[in-house]
């Protein structure tokens, strides 16, 4: 069975939110209608996102770390929000595992996103009915754009990178070996709802030299007892005429 | 949660409704089996259940006002097998049938008795099709406090008490409107259901008083840690990603201090248990049906400040995503 999702690396994102602006394009220019937007460049802006990219900051000052986290929708494997749905609008594609709504049936009556746990179903308040991410479904499959092109909106945008998309299911896709090998992990796992979407820690890169490897134990002129007499960090030959 | 005066008006009328029908068949039903002197079938059983046919609808007309596209709501009728909600849909227009065919079988006396038992308890056809109202109310009951307890996300809801509470405070909020009722046509009945009355009310007082004790306690499972998925002591959220607020904003949380909550929550107690039962000590003592309706008032206003309180007492866990501007 496939499941797409997105993995999204925290170690990568910089918070730039060109997904964000990216997603809102491309899902406000399909078929389904524009997605509301009220006073856009006014005071109070607002309207209907399928993804945010909001901040945090991890630590107390001056040891902390700002963690940029982009959110939308996980497409759990077990999603909470569909069996709710009075009218069957919402619903999990079996061909793919993405968990759509379909707007023509939706009634606006909000009860899927009381049961979503991460606030990622937004209604349009101009449609009155229930959006959320798509994971760009009116492109994926879309064979009049290259190959290459057939990826959600955000994934395009993301100008270091740090959103994956492909099949959680196959064990050998992108998104799974980075899953596995980068220590991707689900957000509220005590919830059961098995996001598909995962998310890649921050990893840092460190560097251990010992002492040995700054002084060179085996070097040959200590066993001629020809050490060079004057302390390791005085000026060398290479110092002095290497100019 | 933003509590929604649709959806407070909506389980509070038809909470009301299920509870007076309740009330009329439950004097039917004993004076049958002749506990109780039998009534007038237009006066108390026929306006009887068009009062509460009056209430049901009144909940249904306040529920559309919640739905964004009420044009489609029929579709909500297809999804019973998996969706609570659904149920409630097909549920309460099954109500409202037999509340309102029981209300005509009686204007009209269409009340063949069925057949009389040797101690002379008769069987009357609205009896039968009253007892199939009555299990349709306790079903509306069911589905009503089912679509809040299924919600697992919202702690203070998915409890049993949330399925007893709909269950008792609607049928409280009826029983003491039938009194009033009772006392303006078929006198005789007033004690019977005031005694009713008083025993539900105190019942659903101490059932809601549990569900606060429960809610005061909640451990949460969700927490700024498991939500972005970062294990530290000490995380702040900067930015929720946009300035003007969105439907994240604006539908999940009540928007008001905990002086208010707190407020409120002393207000409902004090007008939907206490006042009520005092009013009703006094209108019965009296006989006087003006203070038996104002007892049925205010406890209804009671009642929507203790939905207002339910809903702003529920937490989402989708609120800590959007904890700062």
């Amino acid at each position: 069975m496939t499941q797409l999702a997105l993995v999204i690396d925290l170690n990568v994102c910089v918070g730039c939110h060109a997904c964000v602006t990216s997603c809102k394009e491309w899902n406000t220019s399909g078929s389904a209608g524009p997605l509301c937007d009220d006073n856009p460049y006014g005071a109070g802006p607002t309207g209907t996102f399928f993804n945010r990219v909001q901040t945090y900051e991890v630590g107390e000052f001056p040891n902390t770390e700002t963690v940029h986290f982009p959110k939308s929708c996980l497409h759990c494997e077990d999603p909470p929000c569909v069996p709710v749905c009075p009218t069957g609008a919402s619903y999990k594609r079996d061909k793919d595992g993405i968990v759509l709504v379909d707007y023509d049936k939706c009634i606006g009556c909000r009860y899927c996103s009381w049961a979503c746990p991460y606030g990622v179903r937004e209604i349009d308040e101009h449609q009155k009915v229930m959006k959320k991410c798509t994971l760009c479904v009116d492109r994926i499959y879309d064979e009049s754009l290259p190959e290459s092109e057939r990826k959600p909106a955000c994934v395009l945008a993301c100008p270091t990178s740090a959103r994956l998309f492909g099949d959680v299911h196959d064990p050998q896709s992108e998104v799974s070996i980075a899953i596995r090998e980068e220590g991707g992990y689900a957000l509220m796992p005590e919830w059961g709802t098995k996001p598909s979407n995962h998310y890649l820690p921050r990893r840092k890169t460190r560097l251990h030299i010992h002492e040995d490897e700054l002084v060179r134990a085996d070097n040959p002129l200590k066993k001629e007892q020809r050490e060079h007499a004057a302390p390791v960090d005085a000026p060398t030959l290479d110092d002095s005429t290497s100019w | 949660m933003h509590p929604a005066f649709s959806v407070i008006f909506l389980t509070t009328l038809i909470g009301v409704g299920q509870g007076l029908f309740l009330a009329i068949f439950t004097g039917q039903s004993y004076s049958a089996v002749e506990l109780l002197p039998s009534e007038d079938s237009v006066a108390f059983y026929g306006t009887g259940a068009m009062i509460a046919l009056g209430f049901l609808v009144a909940g249904l007309i306040a529920s559309v006002f919640h739905l964004g596209r009420p044009e489609r709501a029929w579709r909500a009728a297809s999804q019973w097998r998996t969706s609570w909600l659904s149920r409630e849909v097909i549920a309460l227009p099954v109500l409202m049938f037999l509340v309102f065919l029981y209300g005509v079988m009686h204007f009209f006396g269409w009340d063949t008795v069925l057949f009389t038992s040797p101690t002379g308890a008769r069987l009357q056809v609205t009896l039968v099709v009253g007892t199939l109202g009555a299990i349709a109310t306790f079903a509306l009951f069911l589905c009503t406090g089912m679509i809040y307890a299924a919600v697992k996300f919202l702690q203070e809801w998915a409890s049993p008490l949330t399925v007893i509470n709909y269950l008792l405070l609607g049928t409280m909020s009826g029983f003491t409107l039938a009194t009033a009722f009772a006392s303006l046509t078929a006198p005789d009945l007033v004690h019977f259901f005031g005694v009713w009355t008083t025993l539900i009310t105190l019942a659903a007082f101490v059932t809601r008083f549990a569900s606060l004790v429960r809610n005061a306690r909640i451990k949460y499972k969700s927490s700024i840690q498991t939500a972005i998925g970062i294990r530290h002591s000490q995380i702040q959220q900067k930015s929720m990603g946009f300035m003007g607020g969105s439907v994240n904003t604006r539908d999940f949380f009540h928007h008001k201090s905990p002086q208010f909550l707190r407020t409120v929550k002393l207000l409902f107690l004090l007008l939907a248990f206490f006042a009520p039962l005092i009013l009703l000590w006094v209108g019965m003592e009296q006989n006087h049906s003006g203070i038996l309706l104002a007892a049925f008032v205010v406890q209804y206003l009671g009642l929507v400040a203790e939905r207002w309180f339910f809903f702003a007492q529920a937490n989402h866990p989708q609120n800590l995503y959007y904890q700062t501007v």
